[in-house]
């Protein structure tokens, strides 16, 4: 196996990064330099042309997201799990193959008793 | 120093001070954006370690999925301004397990006589085809274990939200 | 001593470990403790991989910190879904007001 090293392949991460992170400091403090700064009670609501608001905007949120947001994480770890095992399929083949059908068919079965469970209805 | 070196320090010094901030913050969102910057800094070090993949990994597990979960409960839970989050009698003694922690693993850190391999730094290798043949071979079991762990969260999570989706269906509040 | 070494990984896993203890102690609100408990996970997959860069030729300790991450993830899904319910059944996540073994 050819060995690369790996630091300089991740330069543009970093400079990416960086440059997020300069552009999106140097654009506010700029702004604030520019800008004129005249506060009103009108001003800092938050539509200024739009409703009232009619309650604190820091509510609870709808528990169901929760749940989707569990199978989000777990299907995700899923995903990563499958990374592996694409790169060496060719290698490895038929073995391969049954080794992650069960994997997948594991968590299918949680998936097909949170869909029983009416977890997925939005109603 | 060379660059790499430079940036190497700066990751890991982010990491530790943001680790110190998530504990230490009063407002339980800031120290949940610290700890964001822990994962990142914890995956740029996974990089210096030739572990390409597991940065890859706490990128989208933790800064992807986790974090989005901690936030989800911090909103779902309404109280998340001006409470008392520390408990003031355990500050004295969460101060010493810190100390001696710190000063049990530093000991051990620097008695230990590590068998350091020639030639660790420099050389990195993509690690994803390692990783997979590991994982399809010697740690099968392992590897099917863990879908069944995730099958158990899943179905333990959808059996502890579940009562309170119908309870709130049936009160019609929503 | 070189910048980039086992000593200063180890270092820094032990940092992020003390800190997540310093948490878990002196939290009082649940989700705190469990922010705690994310970085001592941290701080052994750390070391998991540090040791295996360093010592060993082979990258087994790269596989324990894919299962450590995994099992993170899992752990926090439960953990999190315990505290909406108990938020739910109590209206609290103070872990000193939450009392009752009986909800």
């Amino acid at each position: 196996m050819p060995e690369t090293i790996i630091p300089a392949g991740y330069f543009p991460i970093i400079l990416f990064f960086v440059i997020a992170l300069f552009f999106g400091l140097v654009t506010l403090f700029f702004g604030s330099l520019i800008r004129p700064n005249r506060p009103s009670v009108e001003k800092l609501s938050p539509y200024e042309c739009g409703n009232p608001p009619f309650m604190d905007s820091r509510s609870r949120v709808f528990i169901r997201y929760y749940l989707v947001a569990v199978l989000f994480v777990l299907f995700d770890l899923e995903a990563v799990f499958l990374y592996p095992w694409a790169v060496v399929y060719h290698k490895i083949g038929m073995y391969g193959l049954v080794e992650m059908l069960l994997f997948i068919v594991i968590l299918l079965v949680g998936y097909a008793y949170a869909w029983r469970k009416g977890a997925l209805e939005w109603d | 120093m060379e660059l790499k070196e430079i940036i190497f320090f700066i990751l890991a010094t982010a990491t530790v001070l943001s680790g110190w901030l998530v504990v230490s913050l009063k407002n339980i969102i800031h120290s949940a954006f610290a700890l964001l910057i822990t994962f990142f800094g914890v995956g740029g070090l996974f990089v210096y370690l030739s572990a390409d993949f597991l940065a890859a990994t706490q990128i989208l597990i933790y800064v992807g999925g986790v974090m989005i979960l901690v936030l989800f409960a911090i909103m779902l839970s309404e109280k998340v301004y001006n409470v008392s989050i520390f408990h003031a009698s355990k500050i004295l003694p969460g101060l010493l397990v810190l100390g001696g922690v710190q000063v049990v693993l530093l000991r051990v850190m620097i008695e230990s006589p590590w068998r350091i391999r020639a030639g660790a730094d420099s050389v990195m290798r993509p690690t994803t085809e390692i990783l997979g043949g590991l994982l399809l071979n010697e740690y099968l079991l392992p590897f099917e274990v863990i879908s069944v762990l995730l099958l158990a969260a899943l179905i333990g999570a959808v059996v502890l939200i579940r009562k309170e989706v119908k309870r709130r269906r049936e009160g019609a509040c929503l | 001593m070189p910048v980039i070494s086992l000593e200063s990984y180890l270092l820094v896993g032990m940092m992020l470990f003390a800190f997540g203890m310093f948490g878990i102690i002196t939290r009082k609100n649940a989700i705190s403790v469990l922010l705690g408990f994310e970085l001592v996970m941290n701080a052994a997959g750390l070391n998991f991989a540090a040791f295996s860069h360093f010592t060993d030729k082979t990258i087994h300790g790269q596989v324990f910190t894919l299962f450590i991450i995994a099992l993170a993830a899992a752990e926090s899904v439960v953990i999190l879904a315990l505290i909406i319910a108990v938020y739910q059944k109590m209206n609290t996540i103070q872990i000193d007001e939450i009392d009752s073994l009986k909800g």
